[in-house]
């Protein structure tokens, strides 16, 4: 064999090289790109996020009334707290908090869990919660337990009157969803 | 015995051609039992075509033009406001635009149904509650729902053109079906031809000389505010492609995502066959 | 020629060794897929099968993603099916595949078939494989007739009025099966729930076949355009990676073809009417099934008359299951000692002029049963029944085949100009598939 032929079969050999290569890359990106639909299509469809805000009238609740509304699927609390569950929440130290921070998704996340920032500016009676335990996905039920605030029945979990998980399993104060007062008696969330 | 086959072979033949020609002639006697009595008229659309569009203006029309005339008796049960937004209106005037519809709802906390202005989550309202109540109102016939109308009426193609509509990627003979029955009447019908009591004649109508429906539109009816001519020809072709979007509103994206993947598949379809022929290059087959 | 018979396989890490000493799956695989031999003058018609497998894997995973959306209730399953076009993401191409691929999986299996008739690919040793495959076919139209029920379009309820209505031709029993079927006195929610049911579980029943059917095809080995078994190393080459890579081209040819009908002519195959939704009060003017029944709902329409003491509707429905069963026992009504149509001219011949009829059917299913059509569907079932009945054992017995070539290597270097066999080479050249 001769140096020229030799030469011609390398280059030859990596022409083949390269093009099994490029055949190889297309394959993975069309199996890649055929794979995404079948994932994709998992996600909530249109018509669930249509429904992912929500706006409710609050005219009706009275100072220590609530409305549970659905919002995604999970009951939101709207209570309207009376001075003393204020009073309450305003009055714990947040050394005394097992989740010092407010979770409110109005806020950024590290925000303490002070009572006002488990609500919205002027709107500091106001608690729109998701009414769904960080424990397990249970329903607590409201001003019930050691702090006046929501008790899970499930596995005991004691929330405060701001939503401040205080006793139980439960790990983290229960999810405030964004939302607004766009008028003196509508709330959107979402 | 080669005899007998090449008769058998020339017989078979023979019978094809016979069978041919007078399927040729069956089709040329149509009987005047066969509907449409008239083929629509094939109209050139802004989505047809590998590289289809929506016309956005056009659809607004559409939209006017269902709202104002056929929403009195056609519902749109499949269409939710919220998708309107393909139309190139903004998230303010698609909630306004919901919120002129009154939708039932309920119960309520009493227990009561009530009725409340639309949101951009809510689909069309009916104009009847139920089909019996439409059928009731509209002696007897219920009108049908348009959400998919585009894609449930077609045209007959026959032999040989429904073989070029592959190549032609003919799929709009349910919007020229639309325009050509929603403009379609107001024509005199030929003599001998019977119009049944509380009917109109149409010669595009698909199942009968004359339908129940009757004629929807006339010139200046509905306003634009486009400039586009404000003719029942251009009403009928406004509502035919809104109902092409109602029926198919993922059409746009689809033909998109086809160009790309015919694309693609081309490049990998010569990478292989260069890989296969580098692989078979040493055998002799 | 098996390649089961001795394996090559030999693990190469520690690990693969490990395996291999408790369960041979990889070498099973390699055996079957990577050193198998195949005969080195396959054409593209025998790329079909890797492409019917790929279809059936399509299908199966469009379909178990589609079932996240579906709703098999009559009062929701119309409009679910409009959720995954409108809302699901991506649900519009989900559906378009699932749909459009029912069609091009019915395309892939009559090549297959077709390629199979016309190199006589069921004959010994190979009528277990062909009869596997009839089997997967049957199985395939169950699955595609009950799938087309799901939208609970008109086409959907009406054909499946028609379909169940075949049983309750059979004498005696017949009305008690058709009730046993949909599950009351007409199609409705029951039958509807009892279709997705088993359209859910017959892919999986169809994998299991197809699994036999490579088995039983890997133990007799795959036949090829000349239909001479293979006889030496040199008539084949290994399976990887040269059946591999043209298997692969032709799938991406076909699926080429395929997603030109999923985007831009997505409905070009279907009905309008299934646009409608169910309504039990109002048949739609025409009742037609999909494309790929067409032909033997012509032969069902063909008997218009009564023969003897069977009545026309129950002979419309033996005509029809019979030019099906006529399919599982093809092996041995020819007769020929010759496989391969290549050196069969007058089997050729008849061969096309079966396609040609069968198309003519498939042609008539679509038309009106009125005007000629009626007459021509009973030619065309006629002419089918005798292609099978009479031509195909008769043609074997007095028809003089071509010389052919000793063995495949033979033939392709006669074909490729070779000069390496000049003497008894005399196998015409084929066109390639």
């Amino acid at each position: 064999m001769s140096a020229h032929e030799a030469a011609n079969e390398t280059v030859d050999g990596n022409r083949r090289d390269f093009l099994y290569i490029a055949t190889g890359m297309a394959g993975v990106v069309g199996a890649a790109s055929v794979a995404w639909p079948f994932i994709d299509q998992m996600q909530p469809d249109a018509s669930t996020l249509a429904l992912a805000q929500v706006e409710v009238d609050v005219s009706s609740v009275k100072k220590g009334a609530s409305l549970i509304v659905k919002w995604r699927g999970k009951p939101v609390v709207v209570r309207y707290r009376t001075d003393k569950e204020v009073q309450e929440g305003k009055s714990v130290q947040l050394s005394e908090l097992k989740d010092p921070v407010a979770r409110n998704a109005n806020l950024p996340s590290d925000a303490p869990a002070t009572d006002a920032n488990r609500t919205v500016p002027k709107r500091e009676a106001w608690m729109v919660m998701v009414q769904v335990c960080t424990h397990l996905g249970c329903i607590p039920l409201g001003q019930q337990g050691e702090y006046g605030g929501w008790f899970c029945p499930c596995h005991g979990s004691q929330y405060d009157t701001a939503g401040r998980i205080r006793k139980g399993p439960a790990p983290e104060n229960m999810a405030i969803p964004v939302y607004e007062f766009t008028s003196e008696t509508v709330v959107r969330i979402g | 015995m080669r005899k007998i086959l090449h008769g058998l072979a020339a017989l078979a033949i023979v019978a094809a051609g016979t069978v041919v020609v007078a399927a040729a002639q069956d089709e040329k006697n149509a009987e005047p039992t066969h509907f449409p009595m008239l083929p629509p008229q094939q109209l050139s659309w802004s989505f047809a075509g590998p590289f289809g569009t929506y016309d956005k203006e056009q659809l607004q029309r559409g939209l006017k033009v269902y709202r104002e005339v056929c929403s009195a008796c056609h519902s749109l049960n499949l269409v939710a406001f919220r998708s309107l937004k393909d139309l190139g209106y903004s998230d303010a005037q698609v909630k306004a635009f919901a919120a002129q519809y009154q939708i039932h709802d309920g119960p309520n906390d009493d227990g009561d149904m009530f009725d409340r202005p639309g949101k951009p989550s809510d689909h069309f309202p009916a104009p009847f509650p139920n089909e019996e109540a439409a059928a009731a109102a509209n002696g007897g016939a219920a009108p049908p729902d348009l959400s998919l109308m585009a894609k449930a009426r077609e045209v007959q193609r026959g032999f040989p053109r429904f073989i070029f509509d592959i190549f032609t990627q003919y799929e709009e003979g349910g919007p020229d079906y639309i325009h050509a029955f929603v403009s379609g009447f107001g024509q005199n019908p030929p003599a001998g031809v019977t119009i049944p009591e509380g009917t109109f004649y149409n010669p595009h109508f698909m199942s009968a000389v004359s339908t129940h429906m009757p004629p929807p539109l006339q010139d200046g009816q509905v306003a634009y505010d486009d400039g586009a001519p404000q003719t029942v020809n251009q009403y009928a072709t406004d509502v035919a492609a809104f109902l092409m979007w109602a029926a198919e509103p993922h059409l746009q994206v689809r033909k998109e995502i086809g160009f790309r993947v015919m694309i693609f598949l081309l490049i990998f379809g010569v990478l292989v066959y260069l890989t296969k022929r580098k692989v078979w290059a040493e055998v002799a087959h | 020629m098996s390649g089961m018979q001795h394996s090559t396989y030999t693990p190469k890490s520690g690990l693969g060794r490990w395996i291999d000493a408790r369960m041979p799956l990889p070498r099973l695989m390699y055996d079957s897929f990577v050193a198998y031999p195949v005969p080195r003058n396959l054409n593209y018609a025998y790329t079909f099968g890797g492409i019917l497998s790929l279809m059936l894997g399509l299908q199966i995973a469009t379909g178990v993603v589609l079932a996240m959306h579906y709703a098999a209730n009559s009062g929701l399953a119309f409009n679910s099916v409009e959720g995954i076009m409108r809302d699901v993401n991506q649900g519009w191409l989900l559906r378009y595949m699932h749909s459009t691929g029912a069609s091009f999986f019915f395309i892939a299996v009559y090549v297959h078939m077709f390629r199979g008739l016309y190199y006589g690919s069921y004959k010994a040793p190979r009528e277990l494989l062909w009869i596997l495959g009839c089997i997967i076919y049957l199985l395939m139209m169950a699955t595609a007739f009950m799938g087309y029920v799901l939208p609970w379009g008109q086409m959907s309820f009406w054909g499946a009025t028609v379909i169940t209505g075949f049983f309750s031709a059979i004498p005696l029993v017949g009305d008690w099966i058709q009730q046993l079927l949909i599950g009351g006195f007409a199609v409705g929610n029951p039958t509807l729930n009892r279709f997705f049911s088993l359209h859910y579980l017959l892919p999986f029943m169809i994998a299991g076949v197809v699994i036999l059917h490579i088995w039983a095809l890997h133990v007799a080995g795959q036949t090829n355009p000349t239909g001479i078994e293979v006889k030496s190393k040199t008539d084949t080459v290994p399976f990887s990676p040269h059946a591999t890579v043209k298997d692969g081209f032709a799938m991406v040819v076909f699926l080429f073809f395929f997603a030109y009908f999923i985007f831009y002519i997505p409905n070009f195959l279907g009905h309008a009417d299934n646009y409608v939704e169910a309504n039990p009060l109002k048949t739609p003017s025409e009742i037609v099934p999909e494309w790929y029944f067409l032909p033997f709902y012509a032969i069902l329409r063909a008997i218009t008359f009564n023969i003897g003491p069977i009545n026309s509707k129950l002979g419309g429905v033996l005509a029809m299951f019979g030019s099906i069963v006529l399919l599982f026992i093809v092996p041995w009504l020819d007769t020929s000692k010759i496989r391969s149509a290549v050196y069969r001219p007058w089997y050729k011949l008849f061969f096309w002029i079966f396609i040609a009829d069968v198309i003519m059917l498939g042609w008539i299913g679509a038309k009106p049963p009125e005007g000629i059509y009626p007459t021509l569907a009973l030619l065309g079932a006629i002419w089918y029944y005798a292609h099978f009945l009479i031509i195909l054992p008769v043609l074997g017995l007095i028809e003089t085949p071509r010389r052919m070539p000793n063995s495949i290597t033979e033939a392709v270097l006669a074909k490729n100009g070779g000069s390496a066999h000049p003497a008894g080479a005399t196998a015409e050249p084929h066109t390639k598939g």
